[in-house]
């Protein structure tokens, strides 16, 4: 095996340090006294030893081994890859935001508290929901969070029988997970061929068991569903819930809103739309909005505005209890913020304008090359298929690999699971025509090279620091960790 | 529209509607029902200049009382530690917080060998065999552990210790509501989980047995004594844990926990008002293939060259759906990165100079608070924080406090009815001997 990149164990060397505590200042006394002998730690854990520039060396060789929105296109459908604003960060790391204590007493920290209600009174109005709790961590946490609020709504009123959560063939697949984990059933909804649910499938799924529908609208293919208000009559008429899942509402900021389409609950990924950055896959920040009726069921606690300033209330007796330690991701919901007022009512309707021209502009000019699935106007993303390209022995996997030469990062793909070799492309509204056009020639070039010279295809990458990796080896026998050599 | 986040000339814009064949980007939204169309002006605060937001938030931060302006006593499971300053150079790396999840390993390779980096280093203080990586915090991570053992023991039954972190026990409650489990909590005597009734409440159908090591009260939990109770059982055996302590304590691995979880936010992660923080999870082999959350691997590629994937992701929500292990997408990657760093660079020995500063520090401060007087109602061994007898309402007293730049601790009578009156102190490496004679002098006389 070749070692091109050590692991930060491997440059390990005992001597060095990385570090500079202050010295003791209190009578020292030996920890062996402190600690009962079974309790002290004998064996001491394997952490690195390196100098302060052996580990800046070491990090930053890995950074330049990893691909970012700022270093070049990632138009990873269903995953909102825009731009990361720098003053958001810089926000975020201001010692009033990011060095205060979740348990302080709550006149001390009345900026914070004033940053979250003012965040969720902008997040109601942009999702048209009547109440928002920021605690949820992510996306999936915020869809169980959004699940047991609808579980205790029926529960309350007496209704025991729902049991079941109705996703979309088409759906995320956090979205039956977190149904589980919430304790319901999935039972899945088929999609017509032309890629919306299915209304007579819906019919005949719905029932007096079903406690919810989620949806994501647009949906995972890109496209509106615009049966959405029938739709939200069937399933509130059977007595069930209609939940949002935000991950697409790129799309619509401004141009319409779930709460005027008939949902019940929504949960937001801010970490998407609005431009927490995804960190290399977090933290995110996943709130969740409800209508009025489901309120009393808010994890607690809730923030209040009173006469003496903003408070948390924890006197919420129906409430589902709490989702999460302390009060959700707030360094993330700062940045979420900044960002909203960076962008004001004007900036965050362009956003989703020009996400939906992106994504049609490109989905037009590549429809000549791949096969589009689903050929209407699509929001801010849109599905291929690689089937033309698999005839020619050229997997999808094999386009994403080959992209990677280009120096972009692929689409999502085999995603949603409904379409064949899918590759799934949003372009977000922060990449300029010329990165659009660029990553289209490259397409281009890719589906003329499976034509004419697939083996470069079916063999990329040829210019990444590894090739392709053996995954199944890693699965048969995984190695998850390091080991010192003995 | 001019905006520094908006490239998109008029020009761009006409040569593009022209190519999809529509004369204004409103016929894209022609789909959307005219019913459910918004047509109004969205209630959005108009935008701010980057200057005039800058000053703005920087007025709103500053509202709040910081831990750098003032000195903190206030621990509770979020603590006040030193952050080398390497750590905030290393998250700045844009390819690193602009990434998302390594999907594509080839161009990933960077986060993913810093994640296994992060597992072994979880593994390493933990004494566990795997770790994955990362949750989204110390709370939900034990949740997940629950479920984990009532998936593995397919018992509905978890018990858990009431010394245990509060807001934790609240969050596992929430979870188990939701699949209809029982959860009983097990009392404390002496500040310790009463092992009594413990035994008593022992059964065959105990999913788990959940401890916090060192416990919310900061005393170091008995495993040893717990760990024949729960696997005689057949119980699986659940231990959170604050990782910076187990740089001086025995690891809950070496006491046969088979779950260790815990947040790792003592290491590198700011306070940032309770999130984001970042959770960590290990478990020995046998639940190997029932972790939640991604895992990485190491493996060759074509060339034989070493590389890191995904792995093991038959277990989750992408691949298993409804049947995953956990529906957890997004975790806490950056903070789990912010840890791995913070973790080398304390490295080997700093990590047990920094815990047995904590120690040293605290014990410097309950003495010195018992001289004056102060009882406190736990006598046993304990890491970095302590309970003291106020006699008096806590916030009064941290109200007093706040008049001279302190941040007194935690008040217990919040969760513990029996402890009204009693502070929950943190003294980390951070606390000089001066903060903390001033904060035992403003306290006063605990004879009165
Ligand atoms: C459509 C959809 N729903 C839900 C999620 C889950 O969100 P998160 O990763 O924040 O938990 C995602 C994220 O990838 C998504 O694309």
């Amino acid at each position: 095996m070749r070692n091109d990149q050590p692991l930060i164990f491997e440059r390990s060397k005992p001597g060095r340090i990385a570090y500079s505590l202050p010295a003791l200042d209190v009578p020292a006394v030996d920890v062996s006294e402190l600690v009962p002998a079974d309790y002290l730690r004998t064996e001491e854990p394997e952490l690195p030893e390196v100098s302060e520039l052996d580990l800046m060396r070491h990090y930053t060789a890995l950074s330049k081994r990893n691909h970012g929105v700022d270093s070049g296109f990632y138009p990873l459908g269903s995953c909102t890859m825009k731009y990361n604003p720098k003053i958001n960060e810089n926000v975020a790391r201001l010692a009033g935001f990011a060095h205060i204590h979740p348990l302080q007493p709550e006149e001390t920290v009345q900026g914070a508290l004033e940053l979250m209600y003012d965040l969720q009174e902008h997040l109601k109005e942009i999702t048209g929901m009547d109440a928002v709790t920021l605690q949820p961590a992510a996306g999936a946490h915020g869809e169980w969070t959004g699940l047991m609020m609808i579980r205790a709504y029926h529960e309350a009123n007496g209704d025991f029988g729902r049991t079941k959560v109705i996703v979309p063939d088409s759906a995320h697949g956090t979205n039956p997970a977190s149904a589980t984990v919430a304790g319901f059933e999935t039972v899945t909804v088929r999609s017509t061929v032309d890629g919306l649910v299915d209304l007579d499938d819906l019919k005949r799924v719905v029932g007096p068991d079903t406690a919810a529908l989620m949806l994501t609208n647009p949906n995972t293919l890109g496209l509106f569903e615009e049966h959405i208000v029938e739709m939200a009559e069937i399933v509130h008429e059977a007595g069930g819930k209609l939940y949002y899942d935000g991950a697409n509402l790129n799309a619509i900021l401004g141009k319409a809103r779930p709460g005027d389409m008939g949902f019940d609950v929504v949960h937001l990924n801010l970490h998407k739309t609005f431009t927490g950055p995804h960190g290399g896959g977090g933290p995110g920040s996943g709130p969740v909005g409800v209508k009025a009726d489901l309120i009393p069921f808010l994890p607690k606690p809730v923030i209040e505005k009173g006469e003496n300033g903003y408070y948390l209330d924890y006197d919420r007796p129906q409430s589902i209890g709490r989702v999460k330690p302390f009060y959700g991701n707030f360094g993330i919901n700062v940045r979420a913020y900044t960002y909203i007022r960076s962008m004001g009512p004007d900036g965050l309707k362009a956003v989703s304008e020009y996400a939906v021209l992106n994504a049609n502009y490109m989905m037009r000019r590549l429809a000549e090359y791949y096969d589009l699935p689903y050929d209407r106007h699509c929001k801010h993303e849109f599905v291929l298929s690689g089937r033309r390209q698999k005839k020619l022995g050229v997997r999808t996997l094999d386009i994403a690999k080959r992209l990677l030469d280009f120096g972009f990062h692929p689409p999502t793909i085999y995603f949603p699971l409904i379409v064949e070799e899918c590759m799934m492309i949003e372009p977000t509204e922060t990449e300029s025509k010329e990165t659009l056009d660029a990553f289209i020639e490259a397409m281009i070039q890719i589906a003329k090279e499976a034509e004419e010279n697939p083996e470069i295809v079916q063999e990329a990458p040829h210019t990444t620091v590894v090739k392709r990796l053996d995954e199944t080896t890693a699965a048969r026998k995984p190695i998850l960790r390091y080991q010192k050599e003995t | 529209m001019l905006h520094r986040y908006l490239p998109m000339t008029e020009e761009d814009k006409r040569e593009m509607l022209k190519t999809i064949g529509v004369a204004s980007i409103d016929d894209l939204f022609a789909d959307i029902p005219e019913q459910v169309r918004f047509r109004g002006e969205m209630k959005v605060k108009p935008a701010k200049s980057e200057p005039e937001l800058w000053k703005e938030l920087v007025a709103l931060a500053e509202k709040n009382a910081n831990l750098k302006q003032y000195v903190s006593f206030l621990g509770a499971g979020v603590y006040d530690h030193y952050i080398p300053a390497v750590v905030d150079h290393v998250l700045s790396r844009s390819e690193f917080y602009t990434a998302y999840t390594p999907y594509q390993p080839e161009i990933s390779q960077g986060e993913l060998q810093a994640i296994f980096e992060f597992q072994t280093m979880v593994c390493e203080l933990t004494g566990m065999d795997v770790a994955n990586s990362s949750m989204y915090d110390g709370g939900t991570a034990l949740a997940e552990a629950m479920l984990l053992s009532v998936a593995h023991t397919k018992r509905k039954k978890v018990l858990i210790s009431s010394a245990v972190h509060p807001q934790y026990r609240e969050v596992v409650r929430t979870y188990a509501k939701g699949q209809q489990l029982e959860v009983k909590e097990i009392p404390y005597d002496g500040g310790v989980t009463d092992l009594a009734a413990l035994e008593a409440e022992m059964g065959d159908d105990v999913a788990c047995v959940v401890v916090q090591y060192p416990n919310f009260f900061g005393q170091i939990e008995p495993l040893k004594a717990i760990e024949p109770l729960v696997h005689e059982k057949k119980s699986l055996f659940v231990v959170a844990s604050n990782p910076l302590a187990l740089g001086i304590l025995t690891a809950p691995g070496a006491f046969g926990a088979d779950i260790v979880v815990g947040d790792m936010q003592p290491f590198g992660i700011p306070t940032q008002f309770g999130g984001p923080h970042c959770g960590y999870f290990a478990v020995k082999t046998p639940l190997m293939r029932k972790i939640p959350g991604r895992l990485v691997g190491q493996t060759t590629d074509e060339d034989g060259r070493r590389g890191f994937v995904l792995t093991l992701q038959a277990r989750e929500q992408h691949i298993r759906r409804d049947k995953a292990t956990s529906n957890i997408c997004s975790n806490q990657a950056l903070n789990a990165l912010a840890a791995s760093v913070a973790l080398s660079a304390l490295g080997k020995r700093g990590v047990k100079e920094m815990a047995a500063m904590n120690m040293q520090k605290a014990h410097y401060a309950k003495s010195a608070l018992e001289q004056r007087g102060f009882a406190s109602p736990f006598a046993g061994p304990f890491f970095n924080e302590f309970v003291i007898r106020l006699g008096r309402p806590v916030d009064e007293v941290n109200g007093r406090l706040l008049e001279k730049g302190i941040i007194g601790g935690y008040d217990l009578g919040r969760d513990y009815p029996e402890l009204a009156g009693h502070m929950l102190v943190a003294v980390t490496e951070l606390r000089t001997k001066e903060e903390i004679d001033r904060f035992v002098n403003e306290l006063g006389d605990g004879h009165a």
